[in-house]
């Protein structure tokens, strides 16, 4: 046991001692929560759409009010023919046109059903979709019988009809920067735990250092522990300062129980530094550990439901998130942050991390050679 | 011994060879092989080296002295052949041989954003030798290679002769059965290169034994017996005076020539 301490005081003074080291600890999680957390949003926000309004009727005006009101929408007002609506939305100058058109307000009181036209620059899926939903819900609030007719521009995004009015619970206000910023935070401990520990060992490598530790009777496991426990604690240290940025900057609730928090983040630290060693037990250089390390980082952020819903991938990719510590973490730091969750409701997740954590581990451990 | 006149201290254990080999040997090699593929880096060394020795491999650069250093220390996994150290199986014992060894790198391998104390803390715990202890070694150890100055500087802004000084004392710091030097003073001037011998000879004297490959002629004179390896084999193994009178040389030097000469 008293060898890890001093291989742990030796990593210490090594890493406080590297003067870009201060920075990256540091400054990283700051800027990265300040930048990301803001950049990485999907909220809608000054959606350009433009109202073509043929019919200017009192209905038509009270309905371009209401969109007017939304803080979402930024309305245009404008008379324009068919081939000129097509000319805008081509130049992607307006991002909706709503089109009312002559003899609206009189088909609504006369037939009690009138059309509205709504093109939607449909390039970006995801936007196009919200957009859509979210002036059908504006008009549907507004008199149940308007039927809104469709058509997105580039026709892969069928209009869908949305009559539920959902209620929004653990995020009322549908705060995308409240669902991003505990993500955010699983990208950060990620980057600073697996790329800190992996290449710190496979440094020694490089530079010579590992033959004079390899021929004393150093055990295998106190060397790989003695990798991880100093970029575990930095790791958490960063998770600290990012979640004091959240709260400050963004106000984010914090409705679960931080100690919670702080175990289960561990446990995760302890399974991709476990991965990021096995990898750099295998590897000879820091060049082939971040080629790597890079590769499944990528594919593993975009599994994990970060950015977009797990539940929206095809079921064999559910399936392959198994083995993507990134999709525990990401899940159960929004739960604990958002919901308050507890140990118990997550008993699931902390054993599947923890077995894959020991096996990825024992794997580090074997793969480690003292003899080249 | 006319040749070692300007050599005070060497052959210490010359005349008690005979003593030496009378105890059984710390390092015990036979057949030994070492295979890269098909390329054989070491081919069957059979040699024995006895308690107190300073034991030298002498060789051209890629004769296969450091494959044999490195599998002898457990570093490298022989292909096939014989393997004791310390009386442990080079196979199966290999973490219990590290226990009494002490290894210094060709390349040097110390931590240098590490003092110098920093990096003797480090492997004196590593080693488990008490505070007390290493605290009264570093003293001893700073004084005697004149570093107390530098205790706490960083090893990297050491002179590379400080810094060979500085690995060989950290390599018998925790006074190791037998200590492997693998070529330990290349790149330094040859004054520095005597120094650095002495340290050797003080280390020798307190009983430890010396495994040291070298591809000086100057520093297989201060061994007391040397193998001379060529292309993976053992071609002579014997003292310098008794390697020089059967080759009929005035030095090792002669001796090496004659001996890459008849292989030619």
């Amino acid at each position: 046991m008293r060898t890890i301490l001093y291989l742990l005081q030796k990593e210490f003074i090594q890493v406080f001692r590297n003067k870009a080291m201060l920075p990256i600890i540091f400054l990283m999680p700051v800027i990265q929560m300040l930048i990301l957390v803001y950049a990485a949003t999907m909220e809608m926000k000054s959606v350009n759409i433009t109202v073509v309004d043929l019919d200017l009727s009192e209905t038509t005006t009270r309905l371009t009010a209401k969109f007017e009101a939304s803080t979402f929408f930024h309305v245009t007002r404008a008379q324009l023919s068919p081939a000129e609506t097509d000319k805008i939305l081509l130049k992607g100058s307006t991002d909706v046109v709503v089109t009312f058109p002559q003899g609206f307000e009189r088909d609504l009181k006369r037939k009690d059903e009138a059309s509205v036209q709504i093109l939607v620059d449909a390039i970006n899926g995801s936007a196009a979709e919200l957009s859509n939903a979210y002036l059908q819900t504006v008009i549907g609030s507004y008199n149940q019988k308007i039927r809104a007719e469709m058509m997105g521009v580039p026709k892969f995004n069928p209009p869908q009809q949305i009559a539920a009015i959902p209620a929004y619970w653990y995020n009322p206000e549908l705060n995308f920067k409240f669902y991003m910023a505990p993500g955010i935070l699983v990208i950060l401990v990620t980057v600073i735990g697996l790329f800190l520990s992996s290449l710190n060992l496979v440094r020694e490598k490089e530079m010579g250092t590992i033959e004079q530790l390899n021929v004393t009777p150093i055990k295998k496991y106190h060397f790989i522990i003695g990798k991880m426990i100093p970029f575990l604690i930095i790791a958490l240290l960063d998770l600290t300062f990012g979640l004091l940025v959240a709260k400050v900057v963004f106000a984010l609730p914090f409705r679960g129980n931080i100690l919670t928090l702080y175990v289960f983040t561990s446990v995760y630290l302890f399974l991709v530094m476990s991965i990021g060693l096995f990898v750099s037990a295998i590897s000879d250089t820091q060049q082939q550990v971040l080629f790597v390390s890079f590769f499944f980082l990528i594919v593993f952020i975009i599994m994990s439901g970060l950015f977009t819903p797990v539940e929206s991938m095809p079921v064999w990719a559910q399936k392959l998130d198994i083995i993507n510590p990134l999709y525990y973490l990401i899940r159960i730091i929004r739960n604990v942050v958002l919901k308050g969750s507890g140990l118990l409701d997550m008993t699931r997740e902390l054993i599947s991390m923890s077995v894959y954590g020991l096996i990825m581990f024992s794997l580090a451990v074997w793969r480690y050679r003292k003899t080249v | 011994m006319a040749q070692n006149t300007k050599l005070t201290d060497s052959n210490h254990c010359q005349l008690s060879i005979v003593n030496c080999q009378l105890r059984a040997p710390i390092i015990e090699v036979k057949n030994l092989v070492k295979k890269f593929g098909r390329f054989v880096a070491d081919d069957h060394l059979t040699f024995d080296v006895y308690p107190g020795e300073i034991f030298g491999f002498l060789g051209a650069n890629g004769a296969g002295k450091t494959t044999a250093i490195r599998m002898i220390c457990g570093l490298l996994e022989p292909t096939s052949g014989e393997l004791k150290v310390a009386g442990f199986d080079g196979y199966h014992e290999r973490e219990k041989i590290k226990r009494n060894i002490g290894y210094m790198s060709q390349k040097f391998s110390l931590y240098e954003d590490l003092t110098v104390y920093e990096n003797i803390r480090l492997y004196a715990g590593i080693y488990g030798i008490s505070r007390k202890v290493r605290l009264e070694k570093t003293d001893e150890l700073l004084k005697k290679l004149n570093l107390e100055d530098s205790r706490d500087k960083l090893v990297g802004g050491l002179p590379l002769g400080w810094k060979q000084k500085l690995a060989f004392s950290l390599a018998v710091f925790h006074s190791p059965k037998v200590v492997f030097l693998d070529e330990p003073s290349g790149g330094v001037d040859p004054l520095t290169r005597r120094t650095f011998w002495d340290l050797i000879y003080e280390v020798a004297h307190q009983g430890i034994t010396i495994f040291v490959t070298t591809h000086y002629m100057d520093e297989a004179e201060y061994c007391d017996r040397v193998a001379i390896m060529s292309e993976g084999k053992i071609v002579a193994l014997d003292t310098p005076a008794a390697l020089k009178s059967e080759f009929q040389a005035d030095s090792m030097d002669g001796v090496f020539l004659k001996i890459a000469r008849n292989k030619e």
